[in-house]
């Protein structure tokens, strides 16, 4: 048997339908410019759909606050850029300190991001316990951002995608990239016999997979799974607004309109390449530091638990810019664990590198080249190995 | 290899668990039996309180013979078995469950060489208008009031839907009403009665049975309660409580006041350990259900773990003895243990033997395929989450949801304490109906830990006890 693969010329390919190629695929429709995006599953179906939902500038690398604060505008305007608010709030993200040298770090944080003015507030002592009664005696202060907050990321990442199609992108969900090739001008990206999509532009949003596809064109890098361990309580009264974290990490927590605690931290486990699930001691691990932040979780009931793959570098900062090797080809990958805020800024960013090769927010730290070997050094490392014989 | 060597579980201490439980120790085998209940005996043949002082005769009926049987089968293995009763399994992995003891509050991990999951059923619901209403309870959930708590779900009872379940908890009901001065204020079963005779001929071989299922009904008729077949429930009023039920014969609307309604559309299986555990599902057209996949011996597609019951698909309680009997063999066969294959393959041939009975039972009480045409928009189809039937259409037709886990996503449809496992059939019917796909290609919900809520604390303790916690590090 036969069949005719369905050959579709365009500006710009896509591979992956998170938040980081649905927003690129909708800023690059709104810039005038055709694009198609391949996602092997469903659009916002992994990482960008099952994540913890936090929209949280504070605590980010500054290198990331331009991108951040730039996602930061993309936020306010949701619902009339992609349809749906998502449950978008900015909440407020207060960060916890449980000792004094977690307060020095705080405050650290709030001066070194001084310049973005993310009006970050100290609090702790009398205040602390005025403004959050609930919080368990552990914590001595923290650090809060008013216009940080929380979205549901299984409503906002797949309206992006949404969004885009409606823009006229072409969204071929359930179609996976199974090969990709470049003649030195064209792209020419395969699922299987079904679709073959050329193009002169090639984003690489493939998340926690995106490693094969930059190994292809020269530029490997050292791009390793990891899966939050996840968990959410039934529905209890409304008592707390702001999204929490923990200096130093360990747990995460938010209450939903609707009552429900989510809460994360930990490592989940993977199941095979595609699927994760929250590790059974991660979630005990997460039930004890939950009590402990939040005592009147005591008696709470956990509904549900759950896990997903994302990708991360060693330095924990993504790959976002230009191939070093290839014309044409983009990369915006590797967020780890902390791509939902900067998901939408990100997407503008590729749309701009895709279509005028550069971007006009600073994006340096996140170059590939970063992870590849230095042509001078790999001369040199040869040299002195020949010598050496 | 001998029986003593293997570190055998079984969950579920109905007829399936039971035989099983019993294979494994004649064969030398000391398995744990882990039973979510206080007393063993599963759904079917529930056991009252210890203390409660009612005959077998009253509590089961035509069944109390083998009620007693299986009965007395678990307290004669108490020596050579571990039995842990209240005990939920909440999650498990390979060669893990982790087991919420509810009396005590506390939470523990027990170890398995080979697993045989008997997990058995709960109810299949389709709501009607109203069924969040108090007083409206499941068929099974109102044969337990009376079989376990010895009271009823109210004093003029309709019971609505359809399977054998419908009958029996009527009569049930009818029986227990006459000294206690409850009535059954009608049955309402949305089978034709030509369904029935449709199907007399595959349910003649199983000629007991049948005659059982004849008598409830030709008891009921001659009692005096009202038996209405191939109706459709239109909706349950009432302000505070349910007080009256409509429903509809094709031509006109009927309306019956009650205080209470139990229903259901017979059962579904509780397949969630079974996904846990990774078990491949496959659909299954005669149960229209995604259920774990196994072999006449009931063989799992993961080796060492085995199902038996109503847990793989609704066969009934002969056919679960039977079916944990033969898992039972297969394990220990599979573990190098001499078993008696002519038993084995006699067991496979009276499990075989029942199908067209279940196929027969099928056709008598057919699944109601145009339940979702006639639902209403304004339909609560999750109750936990407050999700109406005209949500998930617009989902569909605004999203392009057309899969029950995205459907889910965007929703919440099955996503709160229930987990899905009241509303998920209903909602695939829905999704199937709003998307033009064919029921089995809308999929099923995936399994997540916890298998039912568990409290935090207990979690907490888990911790504690059995690991050592790694150093959180997000």
């Amino acid at each position: 048997m036969t069949t005719t693969t369905r050959v579709i010329d365009t500006d710009v390919a896509i591979v992956g339908g998170g938040i980081m190629g649905a927003s690129a695929a909708l800023a690059l429709r709104r810039k005038g410019v055709d694009v198609v995006l391949l996602e092997r599953d469903l659009c916002g179906s992994r990482s960008s759909g099952v994540n913890y939902g936090g929209v949280r500038r504070q605590g980010r690398p500054v290198s990331q606050l331009p991108l951040a604060q730039r996602a930061h505008q993309v936020w306010a305007n949701l619902p009339a850029l992609i349809g749906t608010d998502g449950e978008y709030q900015r909440s407020g993200h207060f960060k916890i300190g449980r000792s004094e040298a977690d307060m020095a770090t705080l405050e650290a944080y709030a001066n070194l991001s001084r310049d973005f003015d993310l009006g970050i507030q100290l609090i702790s002592g009398t205040t602390l316990r005025e403004r959050c009664p609930w919080l368990g005696g552990r914590a001595v202060g923290g650090s809060l951002c008013p216009d940080d907050g929380q979205a549901n990321p299984r409503l906002v990442s797949p309206a992006f995608a949404l969004a885009a199609r409606r823009a006229g992108a072409q969204i071929l969900e359930r179609t996976p990239m199974t090969s990709v090739e470049h003649d030195g001008k064209l792209f020419t990206v395969r699922s299987g016999n079904a679709v073959a999509v050329r193009a002169p532009v090639l984003i690489n949003c493939a998340g926690a997979w995106a490693g094969a596809l930059a190994a292809q064109f020269g530029e490997a890098v050292p791009l390793h799974s990891g899966h939050p361990a996840m968990a959410v309580t039934e529905p209890l009264p409304f008592f707390m607004h702001w999204s929490l974290g923990v200096e130093g990490g360990g747990i995460y927590c938010r209450q939903v309109a609707r009552g429900n605690l989510i809460l994360g931290g930990g490592a989940g486990v993977a199941l095979d390449a595609d699927s994760a699930r929250s590790e059974r001691s991660a979630i005990a691990t997460l039930a004890v530091q939950a009590v402990e932040l939040l005592p009147a979780l005591k008696n709470a009931h956990f509904i549900r638990t759950w896990s997903g793959t994302e990708g991360y570098l060693p330095d924990r900062q993504p790959v976002l810019g230009k191939s070093r090797t290839t014309h044409g080809l983009v990369h915006g990958f590797g967020f780890a664990g902390a791509g939902f805020q900067i998901g939408p800024g990100v997407g503008e960013v590729l749309a701009e590198l895709a279509r005028d090769g550069r971007s006009t927010t600073p994006i340096e730290a996140f170059a590939i080249e970063r992870f590849l070997p230095d042509p001078q050094a790999a001369v040199a490392e040869v040299t002195s190995t020949a010598a050496a014989h | 290899m001998t029986a003593p060597t293997l570190q055998p579980v079984i969950v579920g201490a109905g007829p399936a668990g039971i035989r099983a439980a019993q294979t494994l120790v004649a064969h030398g085998a000391r398995p744990t039996v882990i039973d979510e209940a206080a007393r063993g005996g599963g759904q079917i043949y529930r056991r009252p309180p210890a203390h409660f002082a009612r005959s077998p005769q009253t509590l089961y009926g035509t069944e109390a013979s083998r009620a007693t049987a299986l009965h007395s089968t678990l307290d004669g293995l108490a020596a050579h078995i571990d039995y842990q009763p209240n005990s939920l399994v909440w999650n498990a992995q390979a060669g893990l469950l982790d087991v919420l003891h509810g009396p005590t509050q506390t939470t523990r991990t027990v170890r398995y060489g080979q697993l045989i999951v008997a997990s058995g059923a709960t109810d299949r619901v389709l709501p009607v208008p109203g069924w969040t209403l108090p007083g409206v309870y499941t068929l099974g959930g109102a044969q337990v009031a009376l079989k376990f708590q010895g009271c009823t779900i109210g004093r003029n009872v309709v019971l609505m839907g359809t399977g054998p379940l419908l009958y029996l908890v009527a009569y049930q009901y009818a029986k227990a009403g006459a000294k206690a001065g409850v009535k059954v204020a009608a049955v309402l079963d949305t089978a034709r009665f030509a369904d029935q005779l449709a199907a007399l001929p595959g349910m003649l071989t199983q000629p007991a049975v049948l005659a059982k299922g004849l008598y409830y009904v030709g008891w009921l008729r001659a009692h005096g309660v009202a038996v209405h077949t191939g109706v459709r429930p239109v909706r349950v009023e009432g302000d505070t409580r349910v007080n009256a039920v409509v429903w509809s014969d094709g031509q006109a609307e009927h309306t019956v006041p009650c205080d209470a309604v139990g229903f259901g559309y017979a059962l579904r299986s509780e397949t969630q350990l079974a996904d846990l555990l990774g078990c491949r599902f496959a659909w299954a057209p005669m149960h229209r259900a995604h259920l774990p996949e196994r072999d006449s011996a009931g063989r799992t597609s993961l080796a060492g773990v085995y199902l038996a019951g109503d847990g793989a698909g609704i066969m009934g309680a002969d056919a679960a003895e039977w079916a944990g009997e033969r898992a039972a063999l297969a394990l220990l066969a599979d573990h190098g243990v001499k078993v008696d294959a002519a038993r084995a393959a006699e067991l496979e041939r009276k499990l075989t033997k029942l199908t067209p009975f279940r196929q027969g039972l099928e056709r008598a009480f057919p699944f109601p395929t145009d339940w979702a045409a006639h639902a209403p928009d304004a339909l609560v189809v999750c109750r936990c989450e407050n999700i109406t039937a005209g949500e998930l259409r617009a989902c569909t037709r605004d999203a392009g949801a057309d899969e029950m886990n995205r459907i889910k996503a965007l929703t919440r449809v099955g996503m709160g304490r229930c987990q899905g496992r009241m509303c998920g059939v209903a909602a695939a019917e829905i999704l199937a109906q709003a998307t033009g796909k064919p029921i089995d290609q809308v999929g099923r919900l995936r399994g997540q830990a916890p298998i039912k809520p568990i409290p935090i604390h207990l979690q907490a303790q888990a911790t504690a006890a059995h690991d050592t916690p790694a150093e959180a590090t997000a």
